[in-house]
């Protein structure tokens, strides 16, 4: 997987360079996480985590004013990658989506593998249940630092 | 990796009221005594909240670092020295002030997919 799938424009937005079938994998994504986020699958604890660690009743009332917030925020990123991954450019909004999209998709996908820090660098056997769920585990991993470092660039 | 549970909970500090009205009781009359809870409150009060960022295995350290410089903003190098204190220490403090701003720190961190709690310090 060559680098710079993701490249600063020279109009103030990005250049998005992804093959075809990395597109439709992306665009396909978003509704399966989409249908999850109506659920309440264990598997979506990280991306609700608690606000008060030590303080229930603190974290339920946080829970009851900011769950519904969050929600929202996190099925407007899975819409503006449904809505632009056949573009080949994105604004800048449209990238800080994709970078939410890509950690709600990998928030879910790594709590579901379980997967430990050494999991992205890790070499995995094809063989293994989980081999496909982990290849693309490391693909939107990959994605999303081409993501990162896009956005860290254009920072002061 | 144990539930960041464990380790929040311990460094709460200790029942500081009881305390201070001992040492109140002992040497001053009953009206100022009836006084003290307030001032023990206010102190309270006074804590600030910390914001915590906690390590966990699936964000990416680039993404921690920017996420910081973004919501914080933290210089480059500042934003680096608390993703690596995350990262090596298993948490670090990124912002801390009055109870509501800690609370709205941490939605913005949690918006972001960073695991992140407040507690008073």
């Amino acid at each position: 997987m060559a680098g710079n799938r993701i490249e600063r424009d020279r109009r103030g937005g990005y250049r998005l360079r992804l093959p075809p079938e990395e597109r439709a994998l992306l665009a396909s994504l978003p509704a399966s996480l989409r249908e999850v986020l109506q659920t309440d699958d264990p598997g979506l604890r990280r991306l609700f985590p608690p606000a008060y660690a030590d303080d229930a009743a603190a974290d339920d009332e946080y829970r009851r004013l900011m769950r519904e917030e969050l929600l929202e925020g996190k099925l407007a990123a899975l819409r503006v990658v449904e809505e632009s991954a056949y573009a080949e450019h994105l604004t800048e909004e449209d990238l800080e989506g994709w970078l939410g999209a890509l950690e709600s998709l990998r928030l879910y996908l790594g709590t579901q593998l379980d997967v430990s820090e050494a999991t992205y660098a890790e070499e995995f056997a094809p063989d293994d249940p989980s081999a496909p769920a982990l290849a693309l585990y490391g693909y939107l991993s990959w994605l999303q630092e081409e993501a990162v470092a896009a956005l860290s660039a254009s920072l002061p | 990796m144990p539930p960041p549970t464990c380790r929040i909970g311990s460094p709460l500090a200790p029942p500081a009221n009881r305390r201070h009205n001992k040492g109140v009781s002992q040497t001053i009359e009953a009206p100022v005594e009836v006084r003290a809870p307030e001032g023990d409150e206010q102190h309270a009060h006074d804590r600030p909240w910390v914001v915590i960022v906690w390590n966990d295995p699936i964000n990416l350290m680039s993404y921690v670092a920017l996420v910081l410089r973004k919501l914080f903003g933290y210089s480059k190098e500042e934003a680096t020295r608390l993703m690596l204190q995350v990262h090596n220490e298993g948490k670090a403090v990124v912002a801390s002030g009055e109870r509501e701003k800690a609370e709205f720190d941490v939605a913005r961190l949690h918006a972001h997919g960073l695991w992140a709690t407040l507690r008073q310090d």
